[in-house]
This record gives C-alpha cells, structure tokens and sequence, in this order.
C-alpha cells in the first residue's frame, strides 16, 4: 500500500515526460503507434522457444526511450510491475515440455524453459515498448491517434476515461491509506480491515465518478469527447516507420545473430 | 428574452433515501445581479445550485431560464446560459492540460479546436492565469485550480455564473485575489457559500436557505446583520460581535 503514492507519482510523471519537446516526441502520434503495433505483430509472430532472435527487437525501446529523454528507470520500474503476472503465466511451461532442446556448456535446458524464457522476454519487450510509446506520446494523443487510425471510438475514449479515472481512483485510495497510516501505529492492513477499506474507496470513487461526470455534463458533455487536431504524416514520419519496418522484417526473416553469424569466416551463407 | 433571467417556482426536490432537500423555494433573477445563497450544512444550497442548470430534476416545482424551462430537451442551451463551478475543481479539471480543459466547453458548444483555443486563452487571461495553459491541472495550487475552473466556465460565455463555495480551501491571498476577479464580473452571479464575509463584499442580496427552505430574501447588510433570525437559522451573524 505504501507504492501507491508511487505509483500514481509514476503516473504522473509518465504524463509530464509526454510533454517533452524530443525528435520522437515531435513525430505525428499516429507513426509511433503504428511502428509499435507493427513491432508487437513481429514479436507475437515469433516461435514459442526463440529467445535469442528476440533480442536485436530490445532496439526499438531503447532507441525510442534513448531519443525522447525516457528515463531507463522509468521504464523498468512499469516492466517490474508487470512482470510477475507474467512469470506465473509461464510457471508451468518448463514441467509441461521437458524434453532436451539446448545444451550450454554442461547445462542442458529443456524446451519448456525455452518456451519461459521466450514468454518472459517478449513480455518485457512489449511492456518497455507500450510504456516508452505513453511516456513520448501522452495518453490522450495516443488515444486520439488509435481514434484517427480507424479504432472504434468507444474503445479510445475508454481507455481515455480509463486513464482519467484510474488518477481520480489513486488519489481516493491515497488519502484513504495516510488517514488510515496516521492512527495505524505502523500496523499493517489486516485481512479484516481490507473488506471495508475497500468498500469505502469504491463507493467514494464512484461519488468522485458522479461530481466529474456532472461536471463534465455541464460543460456540454454528451458522451464524446472532442476529437483534437493532430498533425500530418510527413517525411520524417514515413522514414520512422518505414525505417523501423525494414528493421522488424530483418529481424524476423532474416534474424540479425544468424545475419552476423554468416558474416564470419566459416559462417553458414 | 423575459425582463428576468431566472426563475424559480416552488422547486421541491426529495432523494432516493426520502430526504426532502429543497421544500418549495421561490425566487426570481434579474440580470446582472450578484446574489449570496446561504444556509447552514445540509441546508439544501448545492442541490439548488444543481437544478439550476439541470443536472438534477425536480420532484415538484420549475426552474426557467429566460423562457426557456429546465428539462431534458433543453439541457444544452440551459447549459450554454448557466455556467457552473463546482466546489471541487479537481472535480472539474479532467484533461491533460489547464489549456485542453477550459477548451473543453468551448469544444462541446462546436467551435473549432483553433476558436475553442483562442476562448479558452481569452478566459485564462480574464482570471490572470493564461501561463498555466500548458500545465496538468494536478500540478496547480488550489488557489491556481480554482482560477482554472473558473476559465473553464467563463470559455463558454455564460449568461449566468453559478458558484458552490468559491472560497473553499483559499489561503487568504488566494481569497482576496478571487474576491477581486469576482468583483470585476459584469455577469448574473449565484454564489452558495458559508463565508458571510465574502457574501456582505460581493452580492448585495442574499437568500437564505434553512432545512429546504427560502426562509429569507433582501439585503445582504441586512439579513446577515439580524442576530436572532440568523441564530434561529443556524448561522453566525456577519460582521461577528466584539
């Protein structure tokens, strides 16, 4: 409970690094988030035990993060959060699939480690790579980008409202969790206490909900939020995807520690 | 447009739970006044201030805008005539930046973003905060939020300015510089509020509001000046003695 102010720290810093001025940032909203769905298409299609293949992908976060001032810590610390739903997604992979598929040295590795160690580095890469498109897009701009490109409009704006609200829900559960603190004398949250905290935060979230709703509804909110002007796909925009995409098709069909291994003498062609 | 801009007939309003908030008050708006609603807590301010621009409908009674009666079909313009700030800002401020936000109302009513923008400006600067346009309204001061809010009202050009609790939260700098920015509105201004000092500098009549009901309207001097009643009212008299 105490990461939660953290967290919403981490939140809102995600929200002032997407008003940096940055090459990347300055690129048209839509380019980062097309590149990025691409790069996710070629990760998926990858197969379930390639590990090493999946490396030179690690490029694209981290020329993306380098660029547009991301800080590395940042982005680890959103990959830490996700990472255990990920590491118990696999857990059984290497009892499922025990059959010999690689030897290091004296280390024999099963295929099903294969298999969990390919799931934990695409998770990595696709978590680093959603977090460093919000933090050099803004939630709203890529909102309003997937909206241009042709996503249903009640899929962006829920995720708009997603992102708006989850600020609302943090700070009810914040101030909720310091009034608590202060006369808990360091006792931490029992079992028997969790069920009313969160009853509590619930129902004043859902009032908070309700005042912003009201506000928004007396500012003439009908149900869609205004659409903003984004910009155009110009030169620098098509050399960004187009760039990339030359690279994730390398990357994929001609897999870079294969290309470089047939570059040394002795090397298959 | 009637010679009155807002009317109030015998409004009643009951919650879900049985409580009876507001039991028949009755009052009429005229342009260009400035006019305190206060009452004690529970007294039924907030759920007046909501009926008049709609975002509750009353259980007996009408509220008219102009000529216009406050009902489902009419809520946009309602809207466009009645702006309302509530007594949280956070409640308000909802997008990205300060400048999205106050364009935000501007946008409802249909202008362009490049108009909605150039309102928005406008307004941020009527209330003296035009270099925080490009903030996030969770970086603000209260005093700052409040402002914004503000903008975020003025930007659609409203007839009528509704206030829950304008001074909530002010350190007394803050106070005094709304105090000011109030002062300067030529608007209709209903201001529901519990601080009697800033209702005796703003609003020369004031109704008061008492368990639902219109117990008093005239002179703000006077009606916050009478001792007994307002004791009977559950209110502390202005100026306070001693």
């Amino acid at each position: 409970m105490a990461s939660l102010a953290d967290a919403l720290l981490d939140l809102r810093e995600m929200d002032r690094l997407a008003r940096l001025d940055t090459p990347i940032h300055r690129l048209e909203p839509r380019a980062k988030v097309l590149a990025t769905a691409l790069f996710l298409a070629v990760l998926a299609s990858f197969g379930p035990r390639e590990v090493s293949s999946l490396l030179p992908l690690a490029l694209f976060p981290v020329a993306l993060a380098a660029l547009g001032g991301i800080p590395f810590a940042l982005v680890v610390r959103k990959v830490a959060l996700g990472l255990p739903f990920i590491l118990v997604l696999g857990a059984f992979l290497p009892w499922l699939e025990r059959m010999p598929a690689l030897q290091v040295g004296p280390l024999v590795l099963s295929a099903g480690w294969l298999a969990y160690g390919s799931l934990l580095a695409r998770g990595i890469l696709a978590m680093a790579t959603a977090t460093v498109l919000v933090a050099a897009t803004g939630f709203g701009e890529m909102c309003a980008a997937l909206d241009r490109l042709g996503a249903p409009r009640a899929f962006s704006q829920q995720l708009l409202f997603l992102h708006r609200y989850l600020f609302l829900v943090g700070e009810e559960a914040e101030r909720a969790r310091q009034a608590r603190a202060l006369r808990a004398a360091g006792r931490p949250l029992s079992a028997r206490e969790f069920g009313p905290f969160a009853g509590h935060l619930l129902i004043r979230s859902w009032e908070r909900a309700e005042r912003v709703h009201l506000a928004l509804c007396a500012r003439g909110f009908e149900g869609t939020l205004p659409k903003r002007v984004q910009g155009r796909f110009r030169r620098r925009e098509w050399t960004f995807l187009l760039g990339w995409a030359t690279f994730f098709i390398l990357c994929r069909w001609r897999p870079l520690p294969v290309l470089l291994g047939s570059l040394l003498p002795g090397g298959a062609p | 447009m009637s010679h009155h801009l807002l009317d109030v007939r015998d409004l009643r309003h009951a919650y879900p739970d049985g409580t009876l908030a507001l039991d028949g008050p009755t009052f009429t708006l005229h342009h260009g006044e400035a006019v305190a609603l206060v009452g004690a807590n529970g007294a039924g301010k907030s759920t007046l201030l909501k009926h008049l621009n709609g975002s509750l409908r009353p259980t007996a009674g009408e509220v008219r805008v102009g000529e216009l009666p406050v009902h489902p079909g009419t809520l946009a313009q309602i809207r466009r005539t009645v702006g309302m700030v509530f007594q949280d800002p956070d409640d308000m401020l909802f997008m990205p930046t300060v400048l999205e936000d106050v364009a935000f109302g501007p946008r409802n009513q249909g202008f362009p973003v490049g108009e909605a923008d150039a309102r928005a400006l406008e307004a941020l600067q009527q209330v003296g905060a035009a270099h925080l346009a490009a903030k996030a309204p969770y970086h603000l001061s209260m005093g700052e939020k409040r402002r914004c809010a503000l903008a975020a009202v003025l930007a659609m050009a409203p007839d009528i300015l509704v206030l829950d609790e304008p001074s909530t939260g002010l350190d007394p700098r803050g106070r005094r510089l709304l105090v000011d920015l109030l002062r300067a509105f030529t608007h209709t201004r209903v201001l529901a509020t519990h601080d009697l000092d800033l209702a005796l500098r703003l609003c020369p009549r004031t109704l008061v509001l008492h368990r639902g009901r219109l117990v008093a309207d005239g002179p703000t001097r006077e009606i916050l000046a009478d001792r007994a009643r307002m004791e009977a009212w559950e209110l502390e008299a202005w100026p306070p003695e001693g």
